[in-house]
């Protein structure tokens, strides 16, 4: 939706006009409603949403209430429209953020006490903002491995929130794409090359924005031991930036 | 008349580092004490939970018989029950075993890790459970402190909270880890 003359020989300024939580603010069409809340210092979580890296809804903590529509939606992958009403928090709302939370957390082996990411870790910090004390569901213990294969980095999925925020990194950022998500549902595994173990992956530049973008302990460089593995998260929105947002 | 209020405290599967955290409240002790006493658990010499406890505080994850029975025992004589640390929040450290089958995991250990008798001990230790579950999935939970330790001052607020008649809330010293 570019700058384009309408039928009636008047430019399309592209400017709409939303109201979040009650206060209008101005944005360019194309934004979504995260993009706009964010400019304008309203909270709205999110984990899989990186500034810099395309929009996929994956992990529906940014769901928001939208005037006339039934249902929630995500604000990372819905645009702005002229004149929409858009709630960024509800007791509604709230309670999935919660249990959205809460079931991350029973789908893996997230054991915060022995992670490289504890203090640094996105989704450890979510679960402390929204007030989640404990996991009401039960745990799933799965048994996942852990790939030390790559000289630098390791790839451990009992902490992957399967965001796919190293997925889109990859292929957007480095151009590698070597990363992809197999399989279906609570089977979803994070891969490289087709399931080649990831020192393997000839493709892999090593270049670690994979490991920088990684909401959480899933991704670390070698070497640290408990909170330790602090993360250069800007980097990738940065880059983006620096290419003037291509 | 004695009406101080009765804390009972125990120490199922865990490494006693959030009794250590408690202890850590340092002179606050001295504030809780004066509204309080602590009538069962590894810092007193109590032989069995007694009966009209008001706040039971419970460290570790359940993990065995003696967990099981431990947790359900302080669950009927106590009116709140206070999950203390990730261990009894979460499953935590004791909970990565439960990907292995219970068998699997104690002949790995003492028979085939073991140099001197190898041999799984069967003589006064618990059954093991085939999973271990965090607290509230074995009784119900009134309060939930996280943490690996929970910091003392976060112990401190809720045993505060719970001696001045208030619900705990936490607030930003929600923790894990």
């Amino acid at each position: 939706m570019s700058a384009a003359p309408s039928g009636k020989g008047i430019t399309v300024t592209d400017k709409v006009k939303v109201r979040i939580d009650g206060e209008v603010i101005s944005a360019s069409a194309g934004q979504t409603i995260l993009e706009v809340a964010r400019t304008s210092k309203k909270y709205i979580p999110a984990l899989c949403y990186m500034e810099g890296l395309s929009s996929v809804g994956a992990c529906r903590l940014c769901m928001v209430e939208v005037s006339g529509v039934a249902r929630l939606v995500p604000a990372c992958t819905t645009p702005v429209q002229d004149g929409q009403a858009v709630v960024t928090t509800s007791p509604q709302i709230e309670a999935y953020r919660k249990m959205t939370l809460e079931l991350l957390f029973a789908e893996r082996n997230h054991v915060c006490a022995v992670c490289v990411s504890s203090g640094h870790c996105e989704l450890q910090a979510l679960a402390q903002d929204h007030g989640v004390t404990h996991v009401r569901f039960p745990y799933s213990y799965p048994r996942l491995s852990v790939d030390t294969t790559h000289p630098r980095y390791v790839l451990d999925h009992n902490r992957c929130v399967l965001c796919s925020r190293c997925v889109r990194t990859c292929a957007e950022i480095e151009g590698a794409h070597v990363w992809d998500i197999s399989g279906r549902g609570v089977g979803s595994r994070l891969v490289s090359e087709l399931q080649r173990p990831w020192g393997e992956a000839t493709s892999c530049t090593s270049c670690g924005k994979c490991v920088q973008a990684c909401p959480t302990g899933a991704m670390a460089e070698k070497g640290w031991g408990v909170e330790e593995m602090a993360k250069e998260r800007a980097v990738v929105s940065r880059l983006t930036s620096m290419r003037g947002g291509r | 008349m004695d009406t101080k209020i009765k804390i009972g405290t125990c120490w199922l599967d865990g490494c006693s580092g959030c009794h250590m955290s408690l202890l850590d409240i340092d002179e606050g002790i001295v504030a809780v004490l004066k509204k309080a006493d602590i009538v069962f658990g590894p810092l007193v010499d109590a032989q069995e939970w007694p009966e009209g406890v008001d706040v039971a505080v419970i460290e570790g994850a359940v993990s065995s018989q003696d967990d099981l029975k431990m947790a359900q025992t302080a669950r009927t004589r106590s009116k709140i029950v206070v999950a203390l640390g990730d261990c009894a929040v979460t499953g935590n450290v004791p909970a990565m075993r439960n990907g292995i089958p219970t068998r699997r995991l104690l002949e790995r250990i003492y028979v085939e890790g073991a140099t001197a008798t190898p041999g799984v001990p069967t003589d006064g230790v618990p059954a093991l459970l085939k999973q271990v579950v965090p607290l509230h999935e074995a009784v119900k939970v009134d309060v939930h402190v996280p943490g690996c330790p929970p910091k003392p001052n976060a112990i401190l607020q809720v045993l505060s909270d719970l001696l001045e008649g208030r619900t705990p809330d936490l607030g930003n010293k929600l923790r894990f880890g």
